[in-house]
């Protein structure tokens, strides 16, 4: 018998084919909206989480903080007591500390025979590539040579290099940094951006060049340094916090006159931001499944008054309630179900396009899939019990006498 | 024991607040094998009565025993079971479904029945083979003509073997060489021992049955046996107390066993 109402059921729904397929609309586009965001979710974290890493992995970054004049505070950055030696120190004394490198950065001219770019200019020292993940297009990196010598050399970002040679290769050819010339040694690969600045366009010189040619002062602005391990990302935050503490001879209760961005915190903090918009993607399937349900609904009630004569046609000849019941119910069902996994047909489409597109492989969520197509059942149940109820109940009389 | 007892059967609607009587005490014996005509005017309550034998409606007040079953204590599915087992239907407007062939018409009431798929098939095809539509049972409906829709519907009735065969209007919407098709296959089924019930205001198609019940104002009217086999006519009220009596004397022919139990 079961089968025989499933087959009733699927005549009539086949029978008014463009209706049922308006109805299921609404379900259609709820699954497909709750596996696409799933899908643009999972591809924008992929994208941040990667592009963030794309700047070094396990990278804790040391600026400088606040000083403060006679209890009165000047404002981040103001403080001015980062040496090249907190370099030195942490690399002796936090054994969580994989690579540490000092940064000082200025803006310049930048100019290469008639071409020329302001860019910004960072003075490290060799350990950088391992931190930020610098691997060389052309040429060579900083060597720690360059650094104790303080010699006039320089490695282009790849935008920089572009902006200034075009094509050519600028390995050997000599640039002006604020009229100072320096030999170009090495192009780095490009990195893409992360948040405003782009990591591809500035120069990289040794940190003693730009101390004595560029800043004219032996200030650092930032520290950049690596964990051992993700692991150990935060205690090496702590060694780091106490070793700089002594250095700048903070006393207890004194305030850092630092501060230290740890890379987790900054993803933690992205992953949130991608997890509302998440949030709210699915906020709108929801609504357009529960829109859905409710076009079922309109339609189901709609069938039911259009085939009350039917209705009472089978009533007469021995339909008991449960089984119109079961009749009008499979049909919403059927509609749901067949909406939620067309949704997910389209949805799985869209979410292999969206991995292409966001270069981010494979972002289809058979969670969110079995999420949708379950929610939809039930939708299908709520929203068809009303009609079927509606059309077991009718009176065989009444059912025969309506036209 | 009779096939239908009737006493002292009232149904009232309540339409706009007003009580209205549509069925005013009818006190009403058939037997087994039995071919009735109920006839009355619009309004005489014939058509309520039709609904009542049919257990499509239940009583407000008396007592309507079908085959030992007392209608007015069951339940809307219990009902649905009677009707399923008990009574087949003729409408006059044939009521199939549309979208079904006629052999999955017939097939209907044996699904409701709980019957299995295969002997469904076999007894749909030998139902319409009796009504003389083997050739036509793929067709759907509207492919077939007033008469041989009624025909299928005819089958229908048929197919579960019920004990009492209701017809309302029967020939209704059809053509006077078709109503004669038909007739003709009602007094076939009643020689082979079927009773029939026939809710009729024509008086040539009354005539055929062996009996009238004559309805006016929600109450039997008259009530004459037709015929050289059952003899007497006989009118007035006085006629339902004895109809109950005589009824049995005459006892019908019973043809065929017809009556079977519903489980």
């Amino acid at each position: 018998m079961a089968i025989e109402i499933i087959r009733v059921a699927w005549r009539s729904l086949r029978s008014n084919k463009l209706r049922s397929f308006l109805t299921m609309l609404g379900i259609i586009i709820g699954v497909m909206a709750v596996i696409l965001s799933s899908a643009i979710g999972l591809g924008t974290k992929n994208g941040v989480t990667k592009s963030v890493e794309s700047l070094g992995s396990n990278v804790l970054t040391v600026m400088r903080g606040s000083a403060q004049s006679r209890g009165i505070s000047q404002g981040v950055g103001s403080a001015t007591t980062m040496t090249a030696d907190d370099v030195q120190q942490i690399l002796d004394q936090d054994p969580d500390v994989a690579y540490a490198s000092p940064v000082v950065t200025t803006n310049a001219q930048v100019v290469y025979g008639s071409n020329n770019t302001n860019t910004s200019i960072v003075g490290t020292n060799d350990s950088y590539a391992a931190i930020r993940n610098v691997t060389m297009q052309q040429g060579r990196y900083l060597m720690a040579q360059d650094v104790m010598t303080a010699s006039h050399v320089a490695v282009l970002g790849s935008s920089v290099a572009q902006t200034l040679f075009g094509g050519r290769n600028p390995v050997g050819e000599t640039i002006l940094i604020q009229s100072i010339p320096f030999e170009v040694i090495g192009v780095a690969a490009p990195q893409g951006a992360s948040g405003l600045a782009s990591a591809d366009d500035m120069i990289n010189i040794p940190y003693t060049t730009e101390m004595s040619l560029l800043t004219g002062n032996n200030r650092i602005s930032q520290i950049v340094a690596s964990a051992k391990s993700p692991d150990v990302m935060y205690r090496a935050q702590l060694e780091i916090e106490s070793t700089l503490r002594v250095a700048h001879q903070l006393k207890a209760g004194m305030a850092d006159d630092f501060n230290i961005l740890n890379q987790t915190t900054v993803l933690n903090t992205l992953g949130n931001i991608t997890q509302m918009l998440t949030i709210l993607l699915d906020g709108i399937s929801a609504i357009s499944l529960l829109v859905g349900g409710i076009g079922i609904m309109n339609i189901m009630l709609v069938s039911v008054t259009e085939r009350t004569r039917e209705i009472g046609i089978r009533k007469a000849i021995g339909a008991k309630k449960g089984v119109i019941l079961f009749q009008f119910l499979l049909e919403s069902l059927t509609l749901s179900v067949a909406g939620a996994l067309l949704g997910v047909a389209i949805g799985g489409i869209g979410a292999l396009v969206a991995g292409r597109l966001m270069n981010s492989g494979n972002l289809f969520s058979p969670v969110a899939a079995g999420l949708g197509v379950v929610f939809s059942v039930v939708i299908g149940i709520v929203f068809g019990v009303y009609p079927a109820r509606k059309a077991a109940n009718l009176k065989p009389i009444d059912a025969l006498r309506f036209e | 024991m009779s096939l239908i007892e009737i006493r002292d059967l009232v149904r009232e609607y309540v339409i706009g607040g007003q009580v209205i009587r549509a069925l005013n005490g009818v006190n009403l014996t058939i037997e087994r094998g039995e071919f009735v005509a109920i006839m009355g005017p619009s309004g005489s309550g014939k058509s309520t009565m039709m609904n009542m034998i049919g257990c499509l409606d239940v009583p407000t007040s008396g007592r309507y025993v079908l085959d030992g079953y007392d209608v007015s204590a069951l339940s809307e599915d219990q009902l649905a079971e009677l009707r399923n087992q008990k009574i087949g239907f003729v409408f006059q407007n044939f009521n199939l479904l549309l979208r079904m062939t006629a052999l999955e018409n017939v097939e209907l009431p044996m699904l409701y029945a709980g019957v299995p798929p295969r002997e469904r098939r076999d007894r749909a095809m030998e139902a319409l083979e009796r009504v003389g539509l083997k050739d036509r049972m793929h067709n759907r409906p509207n492919e077939l003509s007033g008469g041989q829709q009624q025909r299928v519907s005819i089958a229908r009735a048929l197919v579960n073997h019920p004990v009492l065969l209701l017809a309302d209007e029967p020939t209704g919407a059809l053509d006077s060489r078709t109503t004669e098709d038909i007739l003709g296959l009602f007094e076939e089924l009643h020689e082979q021992g079927n009773t029939i019930v026939l809710v009729t205001h024509e008086p040539d198609v009354g005539q055929r049955a062996k009996r009238i019940v004559r309805f006016r104002d929600g109450r039997v009217e008259a009530d004459e046996w037709m015929g050289a086999d059952l003899g007497t006519a006989e009118d007035g009220a006085a006629a339902e107390e004895t109809a109950a009596g005589t009824a049995e004397a005459d006892a019908p022919r019973t043809g065929r066993e017809v009556a079977r139990r519903g489980d």
